[in-house]
């Protein structure tokens, strides 16, 4: 398929997806509610609901659906495995860990309070998998990165369980923040983190070239003149601010930094110059469909958009991974 | 005896062994015995490990606490942790990806969805009996499913991480939306039985996990020469006379049934399967032949350490093993990765 036409496709597709987001919910509104809400705002409740919950909604889900895959994307080449997602760089771990400290220790409640704490678990986590990772002999090689990963983030996981068992109250509290939701999330949660979320992806795009002469082995890069110890680094904090951000926003939302960076490859290869911005649009195109498919799903009650993820995700990917003889390249 | 190897060659088979290999596993398997005999001692009652060993074998005063209260969990803790850790090595073996293990590819996922549905729709009245049989069913209904959804002419081992992923993720989300979905003393109970323990194990339950313990490590063993082959990679095995798809598959099927008897009595535990294969290749070197029994060992002994730590540590409370499998190995598996060489 022609990539050049591919992308306007899914840019449209996600800003259908968009719209979509903002006009249906359980409350029903018409399209030209919509439009007046943005154009003559006059206080009415359906409004209200448009500006301050739908609005914010749509784009934590945009843009957290298009940092995971993206960031994925960026692990899975650098950590060589198709398996790698950023909860393997101890990210989602090491925000779990801290949001149940914080609740516990600190008495914080609210989803705005848990934004700063989650983000900061987040860079202790990926600074601790990165620098175990670095440490002792042999480098930051691959497997080494990816293995302390796992083992940080498998600690950070246990060490949460045994504050959630031991305190029934903060289990009450902090449960529905790790299952993943993009629900009652407000503009106060989006804004403080957006610029890490920015600056993550400038820092991708300058990647894009040196990830592809990164992908064709270590030796061969550093032959090329990579410096890979700088590349991998940079990656490694693109994939903090990204995926830290998301998760201090939405919460560990599993599996879209997994499967679409596999998606994006089945669509357009391996050149990350296509697959980076192709990862973003599918990714936030996913998590924006999975989130409108958790209003309507069970109504009146809403689904965690992780749960629907899987449900909207896991057929789609099942068919793409049997699709080609090996899925990755 | 040449240099560092042995080798043991007949008219029917020719091992090579690695006599540092050897010697890793022996002394693992050694301190594997050494520390269940402390574990079963320790408790609210400290029994010394003579008098353990004494009651085991029907003398002295602690028989009755050894034989019905301690000695069943601690057994159950070594099958269990020595199966997860044999069913790691293998898939880790068979699919050349380090990130491998049962809780990755969905056989842990199936029966922690399996079994939370089974306890939220119950309401919590039903017994631990029945849990365990959901348990089991929904590891082994993930497996055919993973194995139905991987299958095209053969078995691509990247094909089958990457939709074990998938199942993985759809069985958890399932999971975790059902405890989200029930009354809090339910979700609770399903939380626990999550995390993994080994609480309130009988010798009926050792007695379900055994055979299959038994039965399909010694068939790990005896592949294990196939799993070396593979571990070369698809064409270097085809190109050596490896009937690739059905070794894969025997070795794929052996790991899901170890994990899925594991996970049926004792609940998602976690990190063993993915660790201690790690651990222990950095201890005897890559051959399989002495990972397995290497990563049993250590797999064993990192459960019934978290175990005995989750039963004794905080009493009243009996905080599940599955909390402390990762508090423990987890630095002991990051100063090995420090120290060594990667290999």
């Amino acid at each position: 398929m022609n990539k050049v036409l591919l992308l306007p496709a899914f840019l449209i597709l996600m800003l259908l997806l968009a719209l979509a987001s903002v006009a249906y919910g359980s409350r029903y509104t018409d399209w030209s509610t919509v439009i007046q809400a943005f154009i003559s705002f006059d206080g009415s409740a359906e409004h209200l609901i448009i500006r301050n919950t739908r609005l914010p909604r749509m784009l934590v889900a945009a843009t957290v659906g298009a940092s995971l895959a993206v960031s994925g994307a960026v692990m899975q080449t650098v950590t060589r495995n198709p398996l790698a997602s950023p909860s393997i760089l101890g990210v989602n771990a090491g925000a779990s860990l801290f949001i149940v400290m914080a609740v516990v220790f600190a008495g914080f409640s609210s989803l705005t309070e848990f934004v700063g704490a989650a983000f900061l678990g987040a860079a202790f986590g990926a600074f601790a998998a990165y620098g175990l990772g670095t440490a002792g002999a042999g480098g930051a090689s691959p497997v080494k990165i990816t293995l302390a990963g796992a083992a940080v983030t498998a600690f950070a996981a246990s060490i949460t369980q045994g504050i959630m068992l031991a305190d029934g109250r903060t289990f009450d509290q902090v449960l529905f923040w790790l299952v993943g939701s993009v629900a009652g999330r407000e503009m106060p949660m989006l804004v403080p983190v957006l610029p890490y979320m920015a600056a993550g992806a400038a820092v991708v795009a300058l990647l894009a070239r040196p990830l592809n002469t990164l992908a064709l082995g270590e030796d061969v890069a550093r032959g090329l003149g990579l410096r890979v110890g700088m590349v991998k680094l940079a990656s490694a904090a693109a994939v903090v601010l990204l995926a830290g951000a998301s998760v201090a926003v939405a919460g560990p939302i599993a599996f879209i930094g997994i499967i679409v960076p596999h998606l994006a490859r089945a669509l357009v290869g391996g050149d990350h110059r296509w697959l980076l911005p192709f990862s973003a649009l599918l990714g936030a195109s996913l998590l924006l469909a999975a989130d409108i498919g958790a209003r309507f799903i069970a109504m009146p009650n809403e689904l965690p958009v992780g749960v629907v993820t899987a449900l909207v995700g896991v057929p789609f990917f099942v068919w793409v991974a049997r699709r080609g003889n090996d899925a990755r390249q | 005896m040449q240099g560092n190897k042995i080798v043991i060659r007949n008219r029917w088979f020719s091992y090579l062994l690695e006599r540092k290999a050897v010697l890793w596993t022996a002394g693992l398997w050694l301190a594997l015995l050494a520390f269940t005999c402390i574990a079963a001692g320790m408790g609210t009652l400290w029994i010394s490990p003579v008098e353990v060993i004494k009651g085991v074998a029907g003398l002295g005063d602690y028989v009755t606490i050894l034989y019905s209260f301690r000695l069943p969990r601690v057994v159950m803790s070594v099958f269990a942790g020595a199966c997860l850790a044999g069913a790691g090595a293998l898939l880790q073996s068979v699919s050349r990806n380090s990130l491998a293990s049962p809780d990755m590819i969905g056989i842990t996922g199936g029966a922690s969805a399996a079994g939370v549905g089974f306890l939220v729709l119950s309401g919590g009245s039903l017994g631990i009996g029945g849990l365990s049989v959901a348990a089991a069913v929904g590891a082994m209904a993930t497996a055919m499913l993973l194995f139905a959804l991987a299958w095209k002419g053969g078995i691509s081992p990247l094909r089958l991480v990457l939709i074990g992923v998938a199942l993985q993720t759809a069985a958890s989300s399932l999971a975790s939306f059902l405890i989200i979905r029930s009354p809090h003393y339910v979700a609770s109970q399903a939380f626990t039985w999550l995390t993994g323990s080994v609480y309130g194990s009988s010798w009926d339950n050792v007695a379900v996990l055994l055979p299959w313990a038994l039965v399909l490590g010694a068939f790990a063993w005896a592949l294990s020469r196939k799993a070396n082959v593979h571990e070369l990679g698809e064409d270097v095995a085809a190109s050596v006379g490896s009937r690739v798809t059905p070794e894969r598959t025997a070795l794929i099927l052996v790991s899901a049934a170890l994990a899925g008897a594991a996970v049926s009595q004792v609940g998602a535990i976690g990190f063993i399967g993915l660790m201690a294969p790690h651990m222990a290749r950095r201890l005897v070197g890559p051959s399989f032949g002495a990972v397995l029994p290497a990563s049993a060992a250590i797999g064993a002994m990192l459960l019934v350490a978290a175990d005995t730590i989750g039963r004794t540590a905080f009493p009243p409370n009996d905080i599940p093993a599955g909390v402390f499998t990762a508090a423990i190995g987890a630095p002991f598996f990051i100063y090995l990765l420090v120290r060594r060489r990667p290999s």
